[in-house]
């Protein structure tokens, strides 16, 4: 029930209302939420691409969907979900609703910057969404040239636009988080006071910064091949198609730290609270944030091994790639010692937490597999690399983020969830996500390739069961959606600090108003300082 | 970024470097012509760095600016040296494994 | 002219407590999008190095086609734009308005000079069919599939960087019309030097262009 006290109050929400307040907003609250339906939307339509393809699949023949279209296909799927979707998912959401309210700030450092970078994103997908609509591209996600350049009939200079401008999205955001986090810090707040959900973001932003543009100048150059016949990857005239394979990854591979890092940073808010600990090792997980940024830029040649990189790079990549995983490994154990002999409570965040731990583990591991160069040479462009990226991305990445979801829905909204169905749904989630990708290591492995519709009969088993994953999975998805909308409306009131959570973003009401602070919070203690509120329960449900 | 208002160099300053820079333009441009195998690429590229360090030091008033300013700068220049050395490390080596049964 | 503390009190915006941190803020914000051109323009250079070390005789023939004089000359143009345009940032650190508006006139005329020299060269390009695509030829050269390589990149890199420059020149001309109505003093001069490290960039950019793309080999085949 609403109070009338609550309802006077004014909040970033009811501050100003129509259509252009929201379309012209400065505020980064605002601007969080158009971007969350935004990634919404997008995500549902990578998700009728993936739908179609588990459908494709369940028989061995080609029956649905030509090979044509089928391209088309895993083609749109991975360009929507990667550029529209994961991309921005963490950091334009939840990273620009509470990275300024973590650190005491008013607002990003440029609010209108941000207002475009979310601009950019929906002209980037309008782009995106016509070339779909028009016919497709079929070129993979990955743009492979001389086929992308000189040989496919598809919609390529209208997909490669699209992402060249919401890459520029992506930059700006970056460029918005790294100056903020410099500049913008309340009294106090040092840099090892900070959450490590900034740290996290930071080093996020690093990567976007000083990878995306190399993405764009690859895309220009696609372009400038496909309108002007300029040639640059022409092997007729001399080109090195591997040329762009290497600039394509430079990006691409740090690209999935930008999908992965915030969903980490998700991660060291929430096993903290729900542990009521502080995160164990606070140092080597900040530190370790940053080496995975550093880090990742320096092993993309993985990406090569077959490609007719040269033998000497490709080990190089391979030993560098190796190291890669340590901090995040580091990462995991961390998470892990902090629970223990903490109080450890099941809230829906949490749970959303430990599957993001036990699957980020797995593919992390077989993300080892495949650096390996002897190994990766038999399971490369097979369902094994297809299940190991998955794994990261949806098991890790996605549940980060509806693990961040919950966990701050009252903070954004002012509303619980239903807890309930939250657990059945995260549980949903869960083992839906299993069944379908598990199968698909072991088809890699059995050797099943990917972006293949037609295969041998004996893999059709292990299709039908991913097939029926992806449906558990898809129920999943479509549950919060249905009670998040419902709980606007319905939810349980939620008070400023439901999780009883240490962070400045607590310490204001919920939802908050729009200058996020009455006054700027000065910070004395570190962070995750739950020795003073040790012993009390977080009620739950 | 440039320092706060007190530290405005004098036009001297600037007109020393701008004639430096003009200087080695002309440098460059001959040594060109002079044959001095592959060392003309090192000289072309002593140049360039020179002058870039010159505009960015005295114009862009890096030698003005804060650490963190020069950490950025550094860390750009790091970033395109690290896109171009692991490329090339490949580019270079393919020659030097044969391909099995050529 | 706007007074002091009028300056002052206008160019703060809400989300910063002090002036001194917006200016901060804005220099750390400009320096890291150049670091995104450095990545931008880093890629073409990739992608030059990688040719050029694959193919150099014919590179460097292809580069003795393009008038190096010309390139030169412009290049020194250039130059002498960065120079007033850091003598218009410091009056702008000085609160000078007439000179602020004498030296941003003189860097635009110096862009513009430079942007119509290039048009010429391009120009001659054409003329010469040098222009990668169906109708490229070049005379002399061994491999034509090379050559158009260079010439791929010869106008990809000065083309962007053109671009740049003409980007470059709005927002000159937006500082001059700012300068105008006074909106520049000491205490608020930023956008002036922002757009003047923005300046300088570029020119920096085609501090390594012109050597990497006029002067590969200037002396000829050897025999």
């Amino acid at each position: 029930m609403i109070t009338a006290a609550v309802e006077q109050r004014e909040t970033y929400l009811n501050a100003s209302y129509g259509l252009k307040s929201w379309l012209l907003t400065k505020d980064h609250k605002r601007i969080a939420l158009l971007y969350l339906g935004t990634i919404t939307f997008f995500f549902f339509i990578g998700g009728v691409f993936a739908t179609l393809i588990r459908l494709e699949l369940l028989t061995p023949h080609g029956n649905l969907v030509s090979s044509d279209t089928y391209n088309k296909l895993f083609t749109m799927h991975g360009v929507v979900m990667v550029f529209f979707f994961l991309i921005p998912s963490i950091p334009a959401t939840l990273g620009n609703f509470f990275l300024p309210m973590m650190i005491g700030a008013r607002d990003l450092a440029f609010p209108r910057i941000n207002l475009l970078s979310w601009y950019l994103l929906v002209i980037g997908g309008l782009f995106a969404i016509f070339a779909m609509v028009a016919g497709g591209v079929d070129t993979g996600w990955t743009f492979y040239t001389p086929y992308s350049t000189s040989y496919s009939n598809t919609w390529v200079i209208a997909t490669a636009l699209g992402i060249f401008v919401a890459g520029f999205s992506s930059i700006l955001t970056g460029l918005n988080f790294i100056v903020t986090v410099h500049r913008m810090r309340a009294p106090g707040l040092t840099w090892f006071r900070l959450p490590l959900f900034v740290w996290a973001h930071y080093a996020t932003a690093l990567i976007q910064v000083l990878g995306t543009p190399v993405l764009a100048v690859t895309l220009a150059l696609i372009f400038c091949e496909r309108v002007f016949h300029i040639g640059i990857f022409d092997p007729a005239l001399g080109g090195d198609p591997v040329l762009f394979q290497h600039m394509f990854w430079f990006y691409s591979h740090p690209a999935v730290y930008i999908m992965i890092l915030p969903a980490m940073g998700v991660m060291s808010e929430l096993v903290s609270v729900f542990s009521r600990k502080p995160v164990f090792g606070y140092g080597f997980v900040a530190f370790s944030s940053v080496a995975i940024a550093v880090l990742g830029f320096l092993v993309w040649g993985h990406h090569l091994f077959v490609a007719g990189q040269s033998l000497y790079a490709g080990m190089v990549f391979s030993f560098l790639s190796y190291f890669v995983a340590i901090p995040s490994a580091v990462k995991v154990f961390n998470w892990t010692a902090t629970l223990y002999k903490g109080s450890i409570s099941y809230a829906t965040p949490m749970l959303y937490a430990f599957g993001f731990i036990g699957l980020f583990t797995i593919g992390g591991l077989t993300g080892l597999f495949v650096a390996c160069l002897g190994f990766d040479v038999h399971v490369t462009d097979t369902y094994f690399v297809v299940a190991h990226f998955h794994y990261i991305m949806v098991g890790g990445a996605i549940m980060g983020y509806l693990g961040g979801l919950h966990y701050w829905w009252p903070k954004m909204t002012g509303r619980m969830y239903p807890e309930g169905w939250a657990r059945l749904s995260a549980l949903v989630i869960f083992l839906g996500f299993n069944l379908t990708f598990f199968p698909q290591f072991i088809l890699g492995y059995l050797g099943m390739p990917r972006r293949y519709h037609v295969y041998p009969d004996e893999f059709q088993v292990l299709h039908v069961l991913s097939t029926a994953g992806a449906s558990v999975l898809a129920a999943g998805y479509v549950m919060p959606v249905l009670y998040f909308i419902w709980s606007l409306r319905y939810g349980k009131p939620a008070g400023d600090n439901p999780w009883k959570a240490t962070g400045l973003e607590w310490r204001t009401p919920s939802p908050p108003p729009p200058h996020n602070f009455d006054e700027t919070p000065v910070v004395t203690h570190e962070a995750y300082d739950y020795s003073t509120t040790v012993g009390e329960a977080i009620e739950v449900g | 970024m440039s320092a706060p208002t007190e530290h405005v160099d004098s036009v001297r300053t600037y007109a020393i470097v701008w004639i430096v820079l003009l200087i080695l333009t002309g440098v460059t441009t001959a040594v060109a012509y002079v044959d001095l195998g592959h060392f003309n690429v090192v000289a072309a590229l002593s140049i360039a760095v020179g002058k870039m360090l010159l505009v960015a030091l005295f114009f862009m008033h890096v030698r003005h600016s804060t650490q963190l300013t020069r950490l950025v700068v550094a860390g750009g220049l790091l970033w395109l040296a690290i896109l171009i050395t692991l490329t090339m490390a490949d580019v270079v080596t393919r020659g030097w494994i044969g391909v099995p049964g050529r | 002219m706007a007074s002091h503390a009028h300056a002052e009190t206008l160019a703060v915006q809400e989300q910063f407590d002090t002036a001194a941190q917006q200016k901060d803020a804005s220099g750390l914000g400009m320096w890291i999008f150049l670091i995104t051109e450095i990545m931008f323009f880093g890629g073409l250079f990739l992608v030059y190095i990688v040719y050029r070390s694959k193919y150099p005789d014919v590179f460097g023939a292809a580069s003795r086609t393009l008038n190096a004089t010309i390139g030169a000359i412009n290049t020194a143009v250039l130059l002498c734009s960065s120079f007033t345009m850091v003598l218009a940032v410091r009056a702008g650190q000085l609160g000078r308005r007439k000179a602020i508006i004498v030296f941003l006139i003189l860097t635009l005329i110096l862009g513009l000079a430079f942007l119509g020299v290039k048009a010429y060269e391009w120009n001659e390009k054409f003329q010469e069919h040098h222009i990668p695509g169906p109708s490229f030829h070049m005379e002399g050269a061994a491999e034509q599939g090379h050559a158009q390589l260079f010439f791929s990149l010869y106008f990809a890199m000065t083309g962007l960087h053109a671009l740049h420059m003409v980007i470059g020149a709005g927002l000159l001309s937006f500082l001059l019309w700012q300068a105008w109505r006074g909106k520049f003093s000491a205490a608020y001069y930023t956008p002036i030097d922002m757009i003047g490290l923005y300046w300088h960039f570029v020119d920096i950019i085609w501090i390594y262009l012109f050597p990497l793309l006029y002067l590969i080999d200037r002396h000829g085949p050897k025999p």
